[in-house]
């Protein structure tokens, strides 16, 4: 079918004027993308943390209940925080556990830039305190080794039973799955018995 | 003029898909080569701004229902937890909330454009009768979206509106109930309207879909009222009028964008920025301004008729408004479509009639005192007289003017006129037009 | 179509003229006074300073009796409040972002000044700490009962969004502050109940009973006043709250204006970036239209139609 053009000469048919007509449409079709574009940017960022969110950003904690070699959970950012206060023997453990051993190298830790070497020194504020966040680095479960009795690995640190990865006493991954040691969230002590995490 | 496909595939992938499903053929089909009177004008180009409402409503609908929380304790923290926290929160709220007035002004005057050039004569009587039920649905939806906000308009918007149907004689109290879920409005109320104002737009979509449907079987109407009779009276719908609705569309959106920055609470109410309060009624409900006419004939009835109370005949007489508006096909006996070439008498009581629509809009908004109800009785008998009196008689009693003979033709003696009037050596001044 | 226009005109322009006849019933209330706002028009922005003080008057003055439930401290400082800081005082360590609320030396302070309880702690009880810029104003009831049962029946509006919740907010809230007066000769009022012509009622009920005949009806001639009566007591006077900028005078009519600014800014916090977005859409659809205009000129121009 012919349609039309036997009656109505086609656009931008006329010689020199064409490209001065082209030039029109084509403005018009690139200004609906560009509003379509500049719509799809608050429809888009609504999705992110909204200011309320944002603002709930840090948590103090009392750690003066906790014993040497235990550990405790507190939530920060919906998430798990681990706060383990740790025995000397752990300590010297973690800090003899050589570089090369560590299948991720980088010291994950939001106080310092995070690629330094995985040392144990890397990996706390206090050497007595390590505080992780408690979400395995693999697809986001919350290993054990927290509460009493719980499996702690064969790294005697953090076990995550979802897919088996296993977890030293300083929060690196040794075996299994996961890519990454455990994140150290950004905190700060307060005094000898508070610390802000965030 | 449901019209032979023109498509060519151009390339291996497209023939190879429409082989299995011509969807782009049908696209094509439909909104590329499909054929359009030539003298479309802007009036028409409400169902392309309609279509673009209905989308924004459902993109910040959903937007919104992320953030909003369909519980009696919590739906009006989170509107302002939408309005002060979610990123531009403010601007989808709004844009929502006017969006549903935006939708309103354009299918009130999509709604009129067909009343004035008789589209939905035969035979378009399908695409009519859809289009009312859309109607219908969108009121249905911005009714619920409105209790929403649970603001002391929304709950008692809700209250007023649910209570009507407690006039069904028999079963009018059990049947309120069953829509509270309750003996009062409340959380069930709340949480089911949510669930039916997420839902109903989906339907409004679906019929839309059916609207187009019905249109693209006989056609587009157009301002003669004269059917297309050869190619030369249509142009393909795109480009021609893909950047005409286009361009409508924009203008559209200058209005839009102006409530929407500058006066976003000028078409709502102030007491909706009051939590809901079951102890205290605001002193003076109103809704929406674009339920205003419809409210005013649901007022106007405050008198029993025979055996049926007042409350049960303002019921009656509301919802016969609209439903009259399917019968509007028969109830017009006119020879030719366009009131463009109906006497002055018609083209006069078709200016009452809208001006009645807006008078009725008005006096929805005024207290319920006197005069103002004596008043929205006179205009809703008007309302009723017109459609089912004035269209009948007008139609069988007129004598037509004579009709063009094609779209072209019309179009062309319009050209003429056109170039005599610039070609006047001597240009005498033209009174505006 | 001609015709629909005209019409459309005339039943404006019937529209306009009956508004007219719109109030004619009884209980009115005074016309409001028109102030110039600066939040108004398309390019309106607080007058931050006087959002600062009309905070300092909501917080000595009306945070007595009236919440403010849906503010936090935060708001105060992010973007558009009247605490926001384009950068942090000197001295701030550089990882501090003073843009962002929670790192702002002033709302922190703020806050840390009021006591907020949380809890439960460990041992199951609540407790109270000082305040964090994350947390929302404390109001000064417990809930509707208390506060009804203070101030005797009347349970004092919540403040967030009382500068959108009544029609013309601002000039309202303006209106009733500066608006307290002696109640007219022709009416009682009782006991704790105090006139005013801008508030909302009907005073018809209390003429005294000179001026109504047996029915309640009120007699012939007799003026109904403005207004009606409300439970609050003219909150402002002169020099009522003390302003640290020794210019401001500290009247009334400043106060009020003020606190008006502080409860719009309070409802509608993000009114300077909607606006701002505003002139900007604006701008680029007037452009938009002209572009898609001129195309359709093009596309249709060899097209009688």
């Amino acid at each position: 079918m012919n349609s039309v053009s036997d009656t109505q000469p086609s656009v931008g048919d006329h010689g020199e004027e064409t490209t001065r007509r082209d030039f029109i449409h084509l403005m018009a079709i690139g200004a609906t993308g560009a509003a379509v574009l500049a719509v799809g940017v608050p429809a888009i960022h609504q999705l992110n943390p909204d200011a309320s969110v944002r603002a709930l950003a840090t948590k103090e904690v009392d750690i003066s209940a906790i014993d040497i070699g235990q550990a405790i959970k507190v939530m920060w950012q919906g998430k798990p925080v681990f706060i383990r206060r740790r025995t000397e023997e752990e300590i010297n453990a973690a800090g003899e556990t050589p570089i090369s051993a560590l299948k991720d190298s980088k010291s994950r830790n939001e106080n310092l830039t995070g690629s330094e070497e995985a040392t144990d020194t890397n990996r706390v504020v206090k050497p007595e305190w390590m505080i992780v966040v408690g979400v395995c680095t693999h697809l986001g479960c919350v290993p054990l080794g927290t509460d009493e009795g719980d499996s702690r690995g064969e790294y005697n640190g953090w076990f995550c039973p979802c897919h088996g990865s296993h977890y030293d006493i300083a929060g690196r991954i040794r075996k299994g799955p996961a890519p990454e040691n455990l994140i150290i969230p950004p905190y700060e002590f307060v005094s000898d018995t508070v610390v802000k995490i965030g | 003029m449901s019209h032979e496909s023109t498509y060519v595939p151009g390339s291996a992938i497209e023939r190879w898909l429409d082989k299995r499903l011509p969807i782009i053929r049908l696209g094509y089909d439909s909104f590329g080569d499909f054929p359009t009177p030539k003298n479309l004008n802007y009036w028409y180009t409400f169902g392309g701004i309609l279509s673009v409402c209905l989308v924004i409503q459902i993109v910040t609908g959903i937007i919104l229902a992320m953030h909003y929380t369909p519980h009696v304790d919590y739906a009006f923290e989170s509107v302002e937890h939408i309005m002060r926290d979610v990123n531009y929160g403010d601007i989808m709220r709004y844009a929502h909330a006017n969006g549903a007035s935006m939708f309103f002004i354009a299918v009130y005057l999509h709604m009129f454009r067909g009343l004035y050039y008789g589209s939905y004569k035969d035979p378009r009587e399908m695409l009519w009768i859809i289009g009312v039920v859309i109607f219908i649905l969108m009121m249905a939806t911005a009714f619920m979206g409105y209790v929403l906000p649970w603001g002391q308009m929304s709950y008692w918007g809700a209250t007023v509106i649910t209570s009507l149907f407690s006039a069904i004689p028999l079963i009018g109290d059990s049947l309120k109930t069953l829509l509270w879920g309750g003996y009062s409005v409340d959380n069930p109320t709340l949480n089911r309207f949510y669930a039916l104002h997420y839902l109903l737009p989906f339907l409004i979509a679906g019929a839309v879909i059916l609207h187009i449907w019905a249109l693209h079987i006989p056609g587009n109407a157009n301002p003669t009222g004269v059917e297309v009779k050869s190619k030369k009276d249509t142009l393909p719908f795109h480009p021609y009028y893909t950047v005409k609705d286009g361009f409508a569309i924009v203008v559209f959106f200058i209005l839009f964008a102006a409530f929407l920055f500058y006066m976003p609470n000028s078409l709502g109410h102030p007491d909706n920025y009051i939590p809901a309060n079951p102890l205290v009624t605001p002193e003076h409900i109103v809704p929406e301004w674009y339920f205003l006419p419809f409210y005013a004939m649901l007022r106007a009835i405050d008198f029993n008729f025979l055996f049926i109370s007042s409350k049960l005949g303002g019921v009656i007489v509301m919802f016969s408004s609209l439903i009259i508006l399917f019968f509007l096909p028969w109830l017009d006996r006119s020879k030719v479509r366009s009131h463009r070439y109906r006497s002055t008498a018609a083209k006069l009581w078709f200016v009452l009639f809208v001006a009645d629509c807006v008078f009725l809009g008005w006096l929805g908004g005024q207290v319920a005192e006197q005069p103002f109800i004596l008043f929205s009785q006179l205009a809703t008998a008007f309302y009723f007289i017109y459609l089912l009196v004035i269209l009948p008689l007008l139609g069988l009693m007129e004598t037509p003017k004579e009709l063009p003979k094609s779209i072209s033709e019309d179009v062309l003696s319009n050209t003429k006129k056109k170039a005599a009037i610039s070609a006047t050596p001597e240009p005498v001044a033209q009174p505006a037009e | 179509m001609n015709t629909i226009i005209k019409t459309l005109i005339t039943a404006t322009a019937f529209f306009g003229l009956s508004v007219g006849i719109a109030n004619a019933a009884g209980g009115e209330t005074k016309e409001l006074k028109h102030h110039h706002w600066t939040f108004a028009g398309i390019t309106g922005a607080y007058d931050k300073e006087s959002v600062q003080r009309g905070f300092q008057v909501y917080r000595e003055v009306c945070s007595a009796c009236h919440s403010l439930d849906y503010v936090a401290f935060r708001h105060l400082g992010q973007k558009g409040g009247p605490f926001y800081m384009e950068k942090c005082p000197e001295g701030f360590p550089s990882t501090q972002d003073c843009r962002q609320p929670i790192a702002n030396p002033i709302i922190k302070a703020l806050a840390a000044e009021y006591e907020i309880e949380d809890g439960p702690d460990d041992g199951g009880d609540m407790f109270m700490r000082p305040g964090l810029p994350a947390d929302y104003m404390p109001g000064p009831y417990a809930n509707v009962q208390q506060a009804a049962a203070a101030n005797g029946g009347a349970i004092p509006p919540d403040f967030s969004l009382i500068a959108k919740a009544r029609h013309h907010g601002p000039d309202y809230i303006y209106s009733l502050l500066t608006g307290y007066e002696d109640p007219p000769e022709t009416i009682t009022i009782a006991e704790g109940t105090y006139y005013n012509p801008y508030f909302p009622g009907d005073s018809t009920s209390l003429l005294k009973p000179e001026y109504v005949d047996d029915e309640g009806h009120v007699l012939e001639g007799v003026k109904v006043p403005y207004g009606g009566v409300l439970k609050m007591k003219a909150p402002l006077s002169d020099e009522i709250v003390d302003y640290a900028d020794e210019e401001t005078p500290e009247t009334v009519e400043q106060y009020s204006e003020d606190v008006t600014n502080f409860l719009m800014w309070a409802a509608e916090p993000k009114l300077e970036s909607r606006k701002r977005m505003g002139m900007i859409s604006m701008i680029y659809l007037f452009i938009f239209a002209g572009i898609v205009y001129w195309s359709y000129k093009q596309i249709w121009s060899d097209v009688d139609h």
